[in-house]
């Protein structure tokens, strides 16, 4: 029933050091699909694949809104996103209702850290199992940040999170240089590249399963769904795919059976027992 | 008739004594727990009070000044009352009114600089952040009956450009290029407009000279002022706060003024 005798609950130290509750969220964030996100000098972007539970429902979205300086990519519980989404939107209304101005990037994403710390912590509590790719803009810039459901968090110039992601990372770590300079259209076939990396052979990016969000110094955050994607996906359509090889991705090699993931649209029968579609 | 072995009416005797008594409210020593017979009273004048602060954008900042006179009524009572404070690099706050209640929220500002200074992550208050805070805690407190009875001014450098704003203690705010609060509002105010609209690209020599004249008119006619005041600047480069300076007054022609006695 249980993997050892240290992973009944998040206080639990194992004797090496581990806290393995954490360890397990962490895992939620790799079933959920992938999410990734690159800003350049002059703008941030997330791209994110998105899943649909059955063929008889819609996909679910996987970039919301958060200002008009800021949204997020999700991979892990939806649930656990929308609570997380909630909180930041609050955040950035506090912001501009006392100071008039637009919350910076930093501040929310530690405010984030702060209160995903609280639940690993506490006895009887669980981790959030969500995975955040934070992109904004602020006085400071363009930003990528990306958050975990340990607490920690992280500021990128590229990250990728979600299923399969290694494979879209080990294309964002081969083209980093490039980013900082790139214009917004170059940005974002680089971006559809990589998620396009974490795709088995057999599926391929389309108007229904790909999202798209782009901000800039003059652009309010604009979230781009369906139709609306298909002149940027015609900027990488007939491309050769990377030869990065999808294998080696940690976690993936060790569980093969939780690999629900890689195939193409689950029937309505298969998707109703255990708990796929909570995940997207 | 046999008297009865027990008295017809027995009144029993007190429980305990000086202690709070079965069934009646017990009040605790030292504890004011009856309403008072008139409830709460809000403070309805101010006490210790400062006058007017001027303040003037130019080409490239922000000039403000405000004497050191604290009045307790009529009475010139402290003469030593700084009321211009540097915020940051970018942002200088000027107060008048009630010099007790500047106080109590100059503190909580200097905490506020000092807990986001702690977060070492590159931003800082910002002039209309500040002004707009300014606005949410003043209009708060009229909300309550309470107002701090003060009316602040808002200095400071925000995306390459001067700003100057305005709150009073119910919450008005406005950003203008020239803002004087109290007397100076009737007295300086129009010679601020004047000067500014005659020499749109005023250097920061000639809004010094502006404001160090409109000061020493200040003192003339405003009975609550004094000769001593300081200035603040502030711009790109940054802000300091200048002083105290003293103006040199001539009451000569003073014998000649009559009809006021």
């Amino acid at each position: 029933m249980f993997r050892n005798q240290y992973d009944n609950d998040v206080t639990i130290w194992s004797p090496q050091g581990r806290i393995h509750q954490l360890e397990y969220a962490m895992e939620a964030v790799k079933q959920g699909s992938a999410a990734v996100g690159i800003k350049s000098k002059t703008h941030a972007i997330l791209i994110a694949l998105k899943r649909a539970p059955s063929e008889l429902s819609a996909h679910q979205k996987k970039i919301l809104p958060i200002d008009d300086h800021v949204a997020v990519a999700i991979a892990g519980l939806t649930a656990d996103a929308r609570l997380l989404c909630n909180f930041m939107r609050s955040e950035c209304l506090d912001s501009r209702w006392a100071y008039d101005q637009a919350l910076p990037i930093s501040r929310l994403v530690s405010m984030v850290g702060n209160k995903s710390q609280i639940p690993t912590q506490r006895y009887g509590r669980r981790p959030f199992g969500v995975g955040l790719l934070i992109a904004g803009y602020d006085s400071a810039g363009p930003h990528i940040y990306q958050t975990c459901p340990s607490a920690n968090y992280y500021d990128c110039k590229a990250m990728a999170i979600g299923a399969r992601s290694q494979s879209a990372r080990t294309y964002l770590e081969k083209y980093l240089d490039t980013f900082a300079e790139c214009s917004l259209e170059e940005l974002v076939k680089h971006g559809l590249r990589a998620l396009r990396d974490t795709l088995p052979s057999e599926m391929n990016l389309n108007t229904k399963n790909c999202s798209l969000g782009i901000v800039s110094v003059d652009m309010k955050f604009k979230i781009y769904d369906d139709e609306k994607v298909a002149s940027y996906l015609a900027l990488i359509e007939g491309e050769e795919r990377s030869t990065a090889a999808p294998d080696g991705e940690e976690g993936d090699a060790a569980a093969p059976a939780t690999r629900t993931d890689l195939q193409p649209p689950v029937p309505v029968s298969a998707a109703a027992d255990g708990e796929e579609g909570m995940e997207s | 008739m046999a008297t009865p072995a027990f008295p017809t009416s027995f009144v029993p005797g007190p429980l305990w004594g000086n202690g709070p008594t079965p069934g009646q409210v017990y009040n605790f020593p030292g504890a004011a727990t009856a309403p008072d017979q008139w409830g709460t009273q809000r403070t309805l004048n101010p006490s210790v009070t400062t006058t007017s602060v001027l303040a003037v954008k130019y080409k490239d900042g922000v000039v403000m000044a405000a004497d050191m006179l604290g009045s307790y009524g009529s009475l010139a009572r402290y003469r030593n009352c700084p009321r211009l404070q540097k915020i940051n690099d970018k942002t200088i706050l000027g107060c008048s009114g009630d010099y007790a209640d500047f106080q109590f929220l100059s503190n909580i500002i200097n905490q506020r600089v000092v807990e986001e200074e702690c977060l070492n992550d590159g931003f800082s208050y910002t002039p209309p952040g500040l002004h707009s805070w300014l606005t949410r805690v003043m209009y708060n407190r009229r909300s309550q009956f309470n107002p701090l009875w003060n009316t602040y001014l808002v200095g400071g450098i925000h995306q390459e450009k001067p700003f100057l704003g305005y709150v009073d203690k119910i919450g008005i705010a406005y950003e203008a290029d020239t803002i004087a609060t109290g007397f100076g509002a009737y007295l300086a105010l129009p010679i601020l407009r004047d000067a500014v609209e005659k020499n749109k690209k005023m250097e920061e020599k000639q809004a010094v000279e502006l404001i160090d004249r409109c000061m020493k008119l200040l003192f003339y006619r405003d009975a609550r002022s004094l000769n001593k005041y300081q200035v603040a600047v502030v711009t790109k480069k940054g802000s300091e706060i200048r002083g105290p300076i003293v103006s040199e007054a001539n009451w000569e022609i003073a014998h000649m003024v009559k009809g006021y006695e």
